[in-house]
């Protein structure tokens, strides 16, 4: 197929080749299609196998983009239908596309702006912010939706192990002996340097399973908003497989971000299986990093289809691993709630926050709890026993 | 923009595996085809992988390999310019300055110009690995670093030059072999990815493990190396928190064999599994049906 004699082809193969990873889902840019057309140089492109590997070395560039490198390898190369995608095709019963496309929806357009409309808008907003989602018709909820995008949830800050230079604190070795030498070895003030805050991480587990699917998008806007305020925040969704939505939300356009999300999700409106897909979090990421010192936010109702001792466990692991750990539940808003869920009560010791998540209100009250977590070791005597 | 690269006389991926072989390294296809690319295009090679797969003893192989002096940066959270690149000897050329004013040196300009003599100056593993011609160079658990460190850690593994105000430029004659390893506890910039190859290194498989095994064990008996790499593939489909890696199968197999076994059984397994396993739930969990991991034969 490449012949290293004509090494025109070649050029058009691999152009091509990368074409078809773009066209499914991995974008190479052309400095990486130079790599790899340079690495096949150094290994001469007789055998296939010399070609996987020298577009597998560098236009991947993560586990995941070795999947479907694979996939594509296959279809491409062999002319041969790729393997059956493991992905099953879930018939989504609800997929939140009532997402307007344009804040400034059509219709309501142009009188906006005038003060009779705006009063009538703040007045009904009043009465939205209280109301559960679940019973909002389309139009409301995009406008729920935009209140809710414009929240800055943040953490409070971390300390660092990094130093900057500062009026007081520490006496700064380097910087001090610099000034002595400047002076010609006089030694004239102690320079001082104090520890740099950083963002502590957020790490938002969203549940989409069908019995959240009124409110699984308000809380995946919600965190957005969390990614767009700071950098660095984490979103999986979970249900019956976990998925890493965190490079699809990073767009600052809410809708175009939460569309990409869900294309992203194959899961939607099936099971939940809370336990396994908290355990494949943890072995995954959390352990590893992701959630060590993270404030983690995990939005459920708490209906577990699996063993809840299961998910008993991985919550003890997770509160272990994180700094704090809040659970959102829209149920949590209603009158006379008691967290009677089996996955409820299995997580409820772990928990450091139990909070509401039905409406505009209650998603207000979480921003305002973010901010203040994580901020002193809150965890120990403010753990629901 | 660089120079040629120092490979050897290594002339293909499959000569590459062999003299990692002769180093105690055992590398298949993928891995040797990566590292051998590193070196003839003059690129770091990015292995992430799980913890305890073998992405820091590939450097140490590569090194055996090259006969080039082994260069490690273990990173940090903090680890800055001062502790990768280069440092000036503060306290000496304070020493110095005092030395030369009780001589009654009165030339200002003498005395700055030896101030920042390179005697003064603190080569850190960066700059070390630019100067010292060959070597290899280990940027271990790169994903530990914050990102400050991987920008300049981009701007030197792109051109291979570190620019010290003082002093000026300096060029790395050849560029060193640069292995940067994660564990994948972040997600690495792109920008510093793309400069490097990518491998991914999984789990070995049941035969890889044997021979890893006896390769780096030579006094272990053949079917001490097959029930310890049948039982760590077991331990690692059971679903625990910490999976054993490689290295922990070679402990475990380095622990039995010092206590003279010839074959695994329960109760030398429920004996030793401090070595495989490092969490109190998994080693419970285990020792429930410890006897699971040593029925021989099966599938691994």
């Amino acid at each position: 197929m490449i012949t290293t004699d004509a090494p025109r082809d070649a050029v058009e193969v691999i152009v091509g080749f990368a074409r078809r990873l773009g066209q499914d889902g991995l974008a190479v840019p052309p400095t990486r299609v130079h790599a790899m057309l340079e690495a096949l140089g150094e290994l001469g492109a007789e055998s296939l196998g010399a070609v996987y590997w020298a577009g597998r070395v560098t236009l991947c560039a993560s586990p995941e983009d070795i999947e479907c490198y694979d996939r594509t390898f296959a279809a491409y190369f062999s002319g041969r239908p790729p393997p059956a995608v493991r992905r099953t095709a879930v018939t989504p019963i609800y997929r939140p596309g009532a997402v307007p496309a344009d804040p400034a929806a059509p219709g309501q357009g142009d009188d906006v702006d005038s003060p009779p409309q705006r009063l009538a808008t703040a007045s009904r907003i009043e009465v939205l912010r209280h109301r559960d989602l679940a019973g909002l018709t389309a139009d409301e909820k995009a406008e729920v939706h935009r209140f809710i995008s414009a929240l800055t949830p943040a953490v409070a800050d971390r300390v660092s192990r990094r130093m900057h230079a500062a009026p007081s604190g520490r006496v700064d070795p380097h910087r001090t002996v610099r000034a002595i030498l400047r002076h010609g070895g006089e030694p004239v003030d102690l320079r001082r340097q104090r520890p740099l805050r950083r963002y502590r991480r957020v790490v938002f587990l969203v549940d989409v399973s069908g019995s959240m699917a009124p409110y699984a998008d308000t809380m995946l806007r919600f965190a957005h908003a969390a990614c767009r305020t700071r950098p660095g925040t984490e979103v999986f969704t979970v249900g019956t497989r976990l998925t890493r939505v965190t490079r699809q939300l990073q767009g600052r356009d809410p809708s175009a971000a939460l569309s990409a999300a869900m294309a992203a999700v194959t899961d939607w409106s099936g099971g939940t299986r809370l336990g396994d897909e908290l355990a494949a979090f943890l072995d995954q990421w959390g352990q590893r990093g992701t959630a060590r010192g993270a404030v983690v936010v995990i939005g459920s109702d708490g209906w577990e289809r699996g063993d809840p001792t299961l998910l008993g466990e991985q919550m003890a692991r997770l509160a272990r691993l994180a700094r704090a750990v809040v659970w959102v539940n829209p149920h949590r808003g209603r009158e006379g709630f008691v967290p009677s869920t089996g996955g409820m009560r299995a997580a409820l010791p772990h928990l450091d926050h139990l909070v509401a998540g039905h409406s505009l209100a209650a998603y207000e009250e979480l921003a305002g709890l973010l901010g203040g977590t994580g901020q002193a070791r809150e965890r120990h005597g403010g753990r629901h026993a | 923009m660089v120079d040629t690269a120092y490979t050897g006389d290594i002339a293909s991926p499959e000569e590459l595996a062999a003299r990692l072989d002769e180093a105690g390294y055992l590398a298949d296809d993928g891995l040797a085809t990566a590292a051998f690319l590193a070196l003839r295009m003059c690129r770091p090679l990015f292995v992430e992988g799980a913890a305890g797969v073998g992405k820091t003893s590939l450097a140490q192989a590569l090194a055996v390999v090259l006969d080039a002096p082994l260069i490690r940066l273990q990173c940090y959270e903090g680890v800055d310019a001062a502790q990768a690149l280069y440092d000036w000897d503060f306290p000496r050329q304070v020493l110095h300055l005092r030395a030369a004013e009780a001589a009654g040196v009165t030339d200002v300009g003498r005395i700055e110009h030896e101030l920042y003599d390179r005697r003064f100056l603190l080569a850190r593993p960066l700059l070390q690995a630019l100067e010292t011609t060959p070597s290899v160079l280990l940027v271990d658990e790169v994903d530990r670093a914050d990102d400050e460190f991987e920008a300049f850690l981009l701007e030197v593994l792109s051109d291979f030059t570190i620019s010290i105000p003082e002093i000026g430029t300096i060029r790395a004659e050849t560029p060193p072999t640069v292995i940067v390893t994660s564990n994948r506890t972040r997600e690495v910039h792109d920008a510093l990815k793309r400069r490097c190859l990518y491998h991914w290194l999984a789990h070995p498989t049941f035969e890889r493990e044997v021979a890893v095994i006896r390769r780096r064990l030579p006094g272990i008996s053949e079917r001490l190396a097959d029930d310890v790499a049948r039982a760590a593939h077991r331990l690692r489909d059971a679903g625990l928190l910490k999976p054993p890696g490689l290295a922990e199968s070679i402990d475990w197999a380095a622990a039995l064999s010092a206590l003279g076994a010839t074959e695994l059984d329960a109760d030398l397994a429920s004996r030793t599994l401090g070595a495989v396993l490092k969490y109190q739930e998994d080693t419970e969990r285990v020792l429930e049906s410890v006897g699971d991991l040593v029925i021989s034969g099966g599938q691994p």
